[in-house]
């Protein structure tokens, strides 16, 4: 760190020695201009949104289209009968994994974002026997790769009788020891240690003080876990896949998949209804992540820069 | 008032049980549990007794016979070095955009800041699986802008090819991920403090060399906490060549340590998949070990 500093030093005095240009006149670095800069940040943000674009051309198309005009161009658009087809189809299949992809989720993300925040909200607040080993067993947790977890999950559900059923995919995702971790750096953040220092002076009970004081508090915690919860959960497809074999009990992108599997034999059917779904199993991401964009970021960066 | 403080310690060591007691229930069960049953699982082997029919399978002490197996199989050995060179073409430059992006987005001239971490992070939202099929659509040739273009100035996007398949995944989770890590890199670049980029102006600096020198070595923590992540995340690739290997003929069943693993599920040798998660996690353990190690060495240089 100081031979850092020492290498560093010399550099800007050498320079300040030479020429001593006047600071307000030193034309920008031709390197480095206003276009250049907004030029590569523009280059950069369309790498990420054509792909995005490509599926959106793609779901207006039929299959002959698909292959006959160009990614990014528009043939006969019949997006409306490419969805009547998505949602009609199998006695509306598509539906039922889009609601099977809520529960799991949705719901999911709820209960889970909630487990977090009180065991966070505890770690933060009380003091209790052991607590710093506790927590230290929660941040080994983050560090437990799904790798180690997923098979024996599997023949333990097989066991129990859970693969093949909605606890069987529902379940294992439930405890987040990175929720854990968030939920106790958003308590220290948000919630005034003197603030329940007065309630309990007042003698209110710690379960009421935490519903009426510390969790309206809490709700930007809150919701950036349900946020990743939530995208974490529709995007799972490891666990599903593993996990289920009946079409009906399917999360959005394992029937999509399935879709996929079956394309080569009926592309006329399949490409649209893989290019359609596609589209449509984005779009919730999609609102849940601008409807909750104030919080995602606290969320990101409270996980990373301590 | 001594009494009433340990009355309300003790009233605290209940509530923090409860409050505590869900996550750890499911972290026993979910968690935990599955480590050991795993671990239990990785010395047994599977053997059904008589001729199938009514035999029920029964579970066989076989010591290490599963980890021997599997460090002996030219495929798993295999999936390491796929992963392995995997690696070591998509985190530097996954790691190199992000931070450049995200020093760009800091610097003075950058326009509409917002806006662009939203459009960047966009695709970190995709789920994996529906990534993967819009890239492999974009990887074919005649369908393809992209490859058609390249095609065009010489270069030949050969996706059958071993490069290509690691090209063609790599390409696809640089897209997937540089944005988060963006977004990272800039938060923790905005809590670099003004006065020492105003110092460093004051000293003559360029922007160039105040973000290489100054801006970039102060997020140092971030960049290293991104790397150990994204070598965790990579090592367990899985859902990406699942999907891209309907394209790229060359990505078989064993082309990364996790496909192996699900091709031994499948095949019920479950003995010899929790063998070789167990192998894995203990490569992921020394990676990430191996990458807080040098970055201390790095930064005591």
């Amino acid at each position: 760190m100081s031979t850092a500093q020492t290498l560093t030093r010399p550099e800007p005095a050498a320079a300040a020695g030479r020429a001593a240009p006047p600071r307000r006149t030193r034309p920008a670095s031709p390197l480095l201009s206003k276009g250049v800069v907004n030029g590569v940040l523009v280059a950069a943000m369309l790498w990420t949104v054509l792909p995005l674009t490509w599926l959106v051309i793609a779901a207006t198309k039929g299959y002959a289209d698909l292959y006959s005009t160009g990614g990014f161009e528009f043939a006969r658009v019949r997006l409306w009968e490419n969805l009547v087809e998505l949602f009609t189809f199998g006695d509306g299949l598509f539906l039922r994994w889009l609601l099977n992809s809520f529960l799991y989720a949705g719901v999911g993300a709820l209960a889970s974002s909630l487990i977090s925040v009180l065991a966070g909200y505890a770690f933060d607040k009380f003091r209790f026997p052991g607590k710093e080993r506790w927590f230290g067993l929660v941040l080994l947790g983050v560090l437990v790769p799904a790798a180690v977890t997923t098979v024996p999950l599997y023949l333990m559900a097989s066991d129990l009788g859970l693969t093949n059923s909605f606890w069987g995919v529902f379940l294992p995702g439930l405890a987040s020891p990175f929720g854990v971790y968030l939920g106790r750096v958003f308590s220290s953040a948000y919630v005034p240690d003197e603030l329940l220092e007065a309630t309990r002076v007042d003698g209110a009970g710690e379960l009421r003080t935490f519903w009426q004081i510390a969790f309206p508090l809490l709700r930007p915690a809150f919701a950036t876990l349900f946020l990743f919860g939530f995208t974490g959960g529709w995007n799972a497809f490891f666990m599903p896949l593993l996990m289920l074999s009946d079409h009906q009990l399917y999360p959005v992108g394992l029937g999509l998949f399935m879709w996929r599997q079956l394309i080569n034999t009926d592309q006329d059917l399949y490409y649209p209804l893989l290019m359609t779904g596609s589209l449509v199993a984005i779009l919730p991401l999609i609102v849940a992540f601008f409807s909750l964009q104030r919080y995602w970021k606290a969320g990101l960066t409270a996980g990373a820069v301590k | 008032m001594p009494p009433t403080r340990s009355g309300l310690a003790r009233r605290q060591y209940g509530v923090a049980a409860l409050f505590t007691a869900p996550f750890f229930l499911l972290f026993f069960a979910f968690t935990l549990a599955p480590i050991g049953y795993g671990a239990w699982l990785s010395l047994h082997r599977e053997q059904t007794s008589g001729l199938g029919l009514g035999g029920e399978p029964e579970q066989v002490f076989v010591g290490l016979d599963n980890f021997t197996r599997a460090l002996t199989d030219g495929r798993f050995l295999g999936s390491f070095a796929t992963v392995g060179v995997y690696c070591l073409v998509y985190i530097p430059i996954m790691i190199g955009i992000a931070l450049l992006l995200a020093l760009l987005l800091d610097s003075v001239y950058a326009r509409a800041k917002r806006f662009f971490q939203l459009a960047l992070y966009l695709p970190n939202i995709v789920p994996g699986l529906i990534a993967a099929m819009i890239w492999t659509y974009l990887y074919t040739p005649g369908l393809s802008p992209i490859i058609d273009a390249l095609a065009k100035v010489g270069v030949p996007f050969n996706l059958g090819s071993d490069a290509g398949a690691v090209g063609a995944v790599a390409n696809l989770t640089i897209w997937m991920h540089t944005g988060y890590n963006v977004i990272i890199f800039f938060a923790a670049l905005q809590a670099v403090p003004r006065e020492v980029i105003e110092a460093s102006t004051v000293d003559g600096a360029g922007q160039i060399r105040i973000a290489w020198s100054v801006k970039a070595p102060m997020i140092r923590g971030a960049v290293v906490l991104a790397v150990l992540f994204t070598v965790i995340g990579a090592m367990q690739l899985f859902t990406e060549p699942f999907i891209v290997r309907d394209a790229a003929t060359t990505i078989d069943q064993a082309w990364t340590p996790s496909l192996y693993i699900y091709q031994l599920t499948k095949a019920y040798d479950m003995g010899g998949a929790a063998a070789a998660s167990l192998i894995l996690t203990v490569v992921l353990a020394v990676a990430s070990f191996l990458v807080t190690r040098f970055s201390k060495k790095g930064a005591a240089l």
